[in-house]
């Protein structure tokens, strides 16, 4: 049906804002999801959680997040992680806003 | 209303500035998040799905103008311009900076408010009947009876690692408006051989297994009030589940128990702390708090402006038919301010909305504003007379939204848009299905009917206790949708059951619309609301009416 590769993510809450933030390649936090590091290995995505969970004075609560990598980026597996990177449905004021 | 003594505000003083120090260790590394976690949840901090979340409790409900004015001065400084008030009587800001909440903590306490004790297994805060002191079939007001037991279990040593979070409700009215029988305890208001005391209710609770409360105690005089209650809470935190979270709340004990048992030591622990308790100086205390919430003075007021506005404004009365109750004094109103447009999130109030409603509450209504348990927003005192000039300044704010106890008056909690342990959204269902029977002009044919909506089964948005309740889940990675029917809130609580199957996302909205529409055809006549019906009929017509149409799109 899709040649979607399944891919994790690296995703947690900023400490100072709260918001939902993934990791980046360069290893900075990134607030657009496209920029986050896709991994294909299972064992270099738990060792990145690993290393990003020790990160406890820039994010809260880090976890590996289900995505695909299709022909358009990265995408959410779960509808969960689809709200984390829209922002919430009433307002246009979470990541929404941020275009 | 109860103003914060010396004690109080030193004590709220204390709090925020332990919390800004930790807050402080925090960031610069010194307390990890595992260590910081309890202290922020302490004083009412979430992480939630998108921000942070701070829940702010307003004490049984009751705000003064400069209150509402300070939680919308909130609003626009250091969040983004509104306010989600909720079932338990509290206000959540949900954007805000972790490093500006130990600021919005001390401007609160500037009014006398606070967030200590929305969180974590203690008692949370007192909610009462929004109408308190206002509703012509009330007792007495409940809400001194509400501040002493909040200076009772606000910081009480004991009750501050409870098995689980605990929640007490009461009443003064025989017409229940604060869910009394769906939480940890209910008291409710009786008069007997003269003298006022309470019925105590425990074990009534939503979430993953919803209970009726059962009666404990069918009378407990008001000098016994405390003792009593110390004797409930005290029994709990010995008998409660300590060993699985699902099963740690007080109706789990009570029904694994059975009531009997948990009567006998209750009673028994009570005749051995009574003594310790000074009842002179609880009943001088109390006497002095219900000065504070003295019945306002409400001079006879000519009434010719409602009659004429009835007559000629088609709006305004159809407002009035559906936002106003009967006050206790003769030329008044209780008003309630729909926090429910059509289209919009129940129960959310921008910054400009509430300082319009504290000006107003100002100009019309001695400055007091209340928070019900539905979401909205009252003036309990207005005169009939300045009805009309309120209404114009709410319409003109849309607050206006004449649907008070009809199908667009939707509870819903914040659901997968805000919270970390939703399964489902709630707040666009509510959207949808109060934009969707506006635009069939249903609701006013319809009449009563409440209609409540949780994102998970923590039960927040009451979807047990709805006449329709809706309950979202997560089923294989998309949303679904359960319909309950028949639950009641009042004081015949009762707790729906559940249709069937539930249905996707794009199907809820029509779905409730099947069960409205069959309601309208079997009802007897106009007279016999939803509820009535469906205690007439049964579910069977109902889930006849639900699922009929799934079966012929799947023929
Ligand atoms: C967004 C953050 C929230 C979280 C994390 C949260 C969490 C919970 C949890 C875990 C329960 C189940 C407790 C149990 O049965 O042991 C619960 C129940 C409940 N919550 Fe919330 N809630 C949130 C927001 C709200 C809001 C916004 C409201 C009001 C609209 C609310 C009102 C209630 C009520 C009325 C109950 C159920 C009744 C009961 O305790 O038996 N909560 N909540
Ligand atoms: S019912 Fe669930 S989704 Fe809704 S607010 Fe409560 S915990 Fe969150």
């Amino acid at each position: 049906m899709t040649q979607a590769t399944p891919v994790k993510v690296v995703t947690a809450n900023s400490l100072i804002e709260g918001d939902v933030v993934w990791l980046a390649k360069d290893g900075s936090w990134t607030d657009s999801l496209q920029s986050a590091n896709a991994f294909t290995d299972k064992a270099d995505a738990q060792t990145a959680l690993e290393q990003a969970n020790l990160r406890q004075n820039e994010v809260v609560g880090c976890y590996l997040a289900d995505m695909r990598l299709g022909p358009t980026g990265l995408e959410p597996a779960h509808f969960r992680e689809d709200f984390r990177r829209r922002g919430p449905s009433n307002y246009a004021h979470g990541k929404q806003s941020q275009g | 209303m109860y103003q914060y003594d010396e004690f109080d505000r030193a004590f709220i003083a204390e709090r925020n500035r332990q919390f800004r120090a930790q807050v402080d260790r925090r960031i610069d590394g010194s307390l990890t998040e595992e260590e910081f976690r309890p202290l922020r949840l302490m004083n009412g901090l979430y992480l939630q799905l998108h921000a942070y979340m701070l829940r702010v409790a307003i004490p049984y409900g009751t705000l003064n103008s400069a209150q509402l004015r300070q939680l919308a001065m909130i609003a626009t400084r250091w969040d983004k311009g509104y306010g989600h008030f909720t079932t338990r009587q509290n206000i959540q800001y949900n954007w805000p900076r972790l490093t500006d909440v130990p600021d919005i903590l001390d401007a609160l306490a500037e009014v006398g408010l606070h967030a200590i004790q929305t969180s974590g297994n203690t008692i949370r805060n007192v909610t009462s009947d929004q109408f308190a002191a206002a509703a012509a079939d009330e007792i007495e007001d409940p809400r001194p009876y509400a501040e002493l037991i909040r200076q009772w279990s606000t910081d009480h040593p004991e009750f501050q690692f409870l098995p689980r979070k605990f929640k007490i409700a009461i009443t003064g009215s025989p017409n229940d408006r604060a869910v009394t029988k769906a939480h940890d305890i209910g008291l409710r208001m009786v008069r007997q051989n003269g003298e006022t005391g309470f019925e105590v209710i425990v074990g009534g609770g939503l979430g993953r297994t919803p209970m009726i409360g059962k009666v404990i105690r069918d009378f407990v005089p008001v000098a016994d009030l405390l003792p009593y209650l110390e004797a409930i809470v005290g029994t709990y935190n010995l008998l409660g589940r300590r060993d699985n979270k699902y099963k740690a709340r007080i109706k789990i004990t009570v029904h694994e128990n059975g009531l009997e048992k948990v009567r006998d030591l209750v009673e028994a622990q009570f005749r051995k702390i009574a003594p310790q308790f000074d009842a002179g100086a609880t009943a001088q205390h109390l006497a002095q708090l219900k000065q504070q919430f003295a019945a306002p003075d409400l001079p006879p007021r000519d009434d010719q402006r409602y009659h004429d506005a009835r007559r000629i404004d088609g709006v305004f009365r159809a407002w009035a038919d559906t936002n106003l109750h009967p006050h206790r004094a003769a030329g008044y109103s209780i008003v309630t301010i729909s926090l429910k447009p059509h289209g919009g999130t129940p129960g959310d109030a921008t910054d400009a909305q509430m300082t319009l409603i504290a000006d107003l509450a100002d100009r019309y209504a001695l400055g007091e504003i209340r928070v019900s348990h539905e979401q909205n927003l009252v003036l309990p005192h207005v005169a009939l007379d300045d009805l009309p000039a309120l209404h114009q300044a709410l319409r003109a704010a849309g607050l206006a939204t004449a649907n008070v106890g009809l199908a667009s008056d939707i509870i819903a909690c914040p659901g997968m848009d805000y919270c970390a342990l939703a399964t489902a959204r709630s707040i666009p269902v509510a959207q949808e299905i109060a934009q969707h029977v506006d635009a069939l002009k249903l609701e006013h044919d319809i009449g009563p009917l409440k209609i409540k909506i949780s994102g998970c089964i923590n039960a927040c948005g009451h979807h047990h206790v709805g006449h329709i309740g809706i309950l979202g889940l997560d089923r294989a990675g998309v949303e679904n949708y359960q319909i309950t029917l028949g639950g009641d809130g009042s004081e015949d609580a009762v707790i729906g059951t559940r249709t069937g199957p539930g249905f996707a996302y794009d199907q809820i909205v029509p779905a409730v619309e099947r069960i409205l529409r069959a309601y309208l055809d079997l009802r007897r006549d106009r007279s016999e609301t939803f509820l009535q019906a469906y205690r007439r009929l049964g579910a069977d017509p109902f889930k006849a009416a639900l699922y009929h149409t799934e079966q012929e799109d799947a023929a």
